[in-house]
């Protein structure tokens, strides 16, 4: 096992940029795909039945479909589509498309909203009863309701789910090593093992920092529920 | 045209055979996995918590790239250092199978671990006291119980599992996406194609969850369900 | 609900597919079956790269052909082998036969000092030069020319590092990508503004499409050893020197017997061997 190419500066600026590019999209994904998943839940808990409806569409082909696939549909399938490739000089949203980053990205946040807003519908749905009817009985509109008694302990609720699917989103940012030009950390792994022909070295150095983030995500979500579901701990007394 | 739509389709056959001996490599793991974590010797609780947090802490794709490219070196050094001269080879559809059947079965030992636990101690003690052993106790209270508990899990795992065999396509084996990519790039349409192969995975989806919420129903008979 | 929706999903995508007018070009034969008693002589597992035509490609019916397909073909039935083909990546080629996944690659490798380092090659079997294509009527000098526009190359070919050593200081963004035909895909699409490939093969699947219209050569025919080597050879792992004889010996006795030739005419107009 050559273990000294992984010291050299350019195999260490490599996986540099590759762990910076993973950072960047995994923290993009987590607020654009969590802004959203927040409205999607909202439309998937609605009364209104055509919201229901389109919510749940979303949510079902994106959580029934590959994220590899969507990957590939954002950078090659809309790339092919004459409509955008009028536009994508010029126009701005579409000028974005061209960039592979954010292909990569909108993958990402896109698939993440389907399932954080899952999650959350989900944990919404679970209110207890009673505190939406003293709600009620107390004067407030709905929007007042959602905002100061179903969203706080709907968000709460969802936090242990909600820790497995950042760790889930970490994982998945590998795939942008799929999308050409995009250096995350697969993507250097992957140029190492073929520059040098050393699989084991290579992949092995770039899963010890995917295993060490995944620590790190892991004790911050420990914490956080260690904060906000403290009530849920078990008593000594 | 046609014979793109065709090697697609062809591609869907292989996703399913991959998922499912993938699917029969992570139940094997998973009963293990979950037996040697309740089993309190210390050496096999480490072992499996080892198994599953590193699992679970490592990319699909890295676990995959691992034993694709280097598992076959891997194993012929091995054998070297043993002394035996085999041409081994891991083929994409070993390495895929092999990778995802191990990565899901840390998810399934999560999952029959829990719906173990979940079964009373007291059915386990009455099969103690009827003098059954404990393999038959396995097989005739503790697995067909399980079963209820751990559908749920069980439902999730195996649809990440099969939306997860489209990494298959990047070592090369010939599934719905590589099919798909090819027939785009080759018709410089791959648009179509790609919505193609996303229309067999939700297909595929679609069954297997109404499958596996039959299948809960029908294990849930005979037990009080809260309804809220 | 599911169920509708899913069917409508159904029902949409597959009239995208019956909507498509097949554009299909004629394309050469798949490569004649082997003969009968070919189930029993030695398997000679080939590994090839079927995105890269008019050398190995996939027909519409998905069976693999392409000049390297039959020149394999016509190779092992001279030395009364059974040729077993294995789809690869092209940057997986060398560590899947390092690996011993397949016994030869016979996909337009080129013979370079670098590679031949971790394998051996048979002699030639053809010879190509390469060439820079980007937009007809771009001013071309020099690789400074290409300052700031950006150029797909196959990962692990010898174009790539041609690229990386004397465009990407020229101050040319190189992009490396998985297959050629989707560096294709991303200039149709825009993204990329040219590419260094083989001149065959970027002819035949790029210039000849209605995609690649605009798109011409500039600058030389590339042949520079340091990068491209000495012709396309067979790749075989270090040491088995029985197999490369073996490999030697029928190249020379299709080109002699006019089985390379019936076969280059398949697909050339010109000499493909080169000198």
């Amino acid at each position: 096992m050559n273990w000294d190419v992984l010291l050299l500066p350019e195999t260490l600026a490599l996986y540099a940029e590759g762990l910076v590019t993973t950072l960047w999209l995994l923290a993009g994904s987590l607020f654009f795909g969590g802004a959203l998943s927040l409205l999607l839940a909202l439309a998937l808990t609605s009364r209104v039945a055509a919201l229901r409806w389109l919510a749940g569409a979303y949510t079902y082909c994106i959580r029934g479909t590959p994220l590899l696939i969507q990957i590939f549909l954002i950078y090659y399938g809309i790339a092919q589509l004459e409509w955008i490739q009028a536009r994508w000089d010029a126009v701005w949203p579409w000028t974005m498309f061209k960039d592979a980053f954010f292909c990569a990205l909108l993958a990402l946040a896109l698939n993440n909203a389907a399932y954080t807003a899952e999650m959350l519908a989900g944990a919404m749905r679970e209110t207890a009863p009673g505190e939406l009817e003293a709600a009620q009985a107390m004067g407030m509109s709905r929007w007042q309701i959602q905002r100061r008694i179903v969203l706080p302990s709907a968000l709460r609720r969802t936090l242990p789910a909600y820790g497995n699917e950042v760790v889930m989103m970490l994982h998945s940012t590998s795939l942008a090593s799929t999308v050409p030009a995009l250096i995350d950390l697969t993507a250097a792994a992957s140029r190492i093992y073929a520059d040098f022909f050393l699989p084991f070295e290579a992949f092995l150095f770039a899963a010890a920092i995917y295993l060490c983030i995944t620590f790190m995500l892991v004790g911050v979500f420990k914490a956080l529920e260690w904060r906000f579901l403290g009530h849920l701990r078990p008593r000594s007394h | 045209m046609d014979g793109h739509v065709l090697s697609v389709l062809s591609g869907a056959q292989l996703t399913l055979t991959v998922s499912l001996a993938s699917l029969g490599v992570a139940i094997a793991l998973g009963l293990l996995g979950a037996a040697a974590k309740l089993s309190q010797r210390r050496p096999l609780v480490a072992l499996a918590g080892a198994y599953t947090t590193l699992v679970r802490g490592v990319p699909e794709l890295i676990l995959l790239l691992l034993v694709y490219y280097g598992g076959t070196i891997g194993l012929i050094l091995l054998l070297e250092r043993l002394g035996l001269e085999a041409e081994v080879n891991i083929d994409p559809f070993m390495a895929g199978v092999l990778t995802l059947g191990f990565i899901y079965g840390a998810f399934m030992t999560e999952t029959f671990r829990g719906a173990m636990l979940a079964i009373p101690k007291g059915q386990a003690e009455a099969a103690w006291a009827f003098g059954m052993s404990p393999a038959r106790t396995f097989f005739r209270i503790t697995l067909p119980q399980m079963v209820r508990y751990a559908l749920p899990g069980f439902t999730n795992n195996w649809l990440v599992l099969i939306k997860a065999t489209a990494l298959v396509s990047l070592i090369g084996l010939h599934d719905v996406t590589f099919h798909a990519m090819q027939a785009g790039a080759a018709t410089r349409e791959p648009f179509y194609f790609l919505l193609l192969a996303a229309a067999v995975f939700l297909a595929y989806t679609t069954v297997s969850l109404w499958a596996l919420r039959a299948l809960s129903r029908r294990y849930a008979l005979g037990s009080t369900q809260v309804s809220l | 609900m599911k169920l509708k929706l899913f069917a409508l999903l159904l029902a949409l995508v597959s009239s995208f597919a019956v909507a498509q007018n097949p554009a299909v070009s004629p394309s050469p034969p798949p490569p004649a079956a082997q003969p009968a008693q070919a189930q029993n002589w030695p398997v000679l597992r080939v590994a090839v790269d079927a995105t890269y035509k008019p050398f190995t490609y996939k027909t519409p019916a998905g069976q693999l052909t392409g000049f390297d397909v039959h020149i394999a073909q016509a190779l092992c039935n001279e030395m009364r082998r059974r040729c077993v083909f294995v789809e690869q990546v092209w940057d997986g080629m060398i560590p899947g036969l390092l690996a011993r996944k397949y016994d030869v690659i016979i996909s337009s490798m080129s013979i370079t000092d670098e590679r031949r380092r971790v394998v051996d090659f048979t002699d030639k079997y053809y010879s190509t030069p390469s060439g820079i294509v980007v937009r007809t009527g771009t001013p071309f000098t020099g690789p400074a020319s290409l300052r700031g526009m950006r150029i797909g190359v196959l990962k692990g070919s010898t174009q790539e590092r041609f690229a990386m050593s004397q465009l990407r200081p020229a101050g040319a963004i190189i992009v490396p990508y998985d297959a050629q035909n989707q560096v294709y895909l991303d200039i149709q699409a825009g993204r990329l503004d040219g590419t260094v490939a083989d001149r065959v093969e970027v002819t035949a699947g790029f210039l000849n499409r209605p995609e690649g219209r605009a798109f011409g050569f500039v600058g030389p025919e590339l042949r520079d050893r340091r990068y491209f080597g000495d012709g396309m050879g067979i790749a075989l792992r270090k040491g088995r020197d029985e197999l490369r004889t073996e490999l030697n010996n029928a190249i020379r006795a299709i080109r002699a017997n006019g089985v390379y030739d019936r076969i280059a005419r398949l697909y050339f107009d010109f000499d493909i061997y080169g000198d």
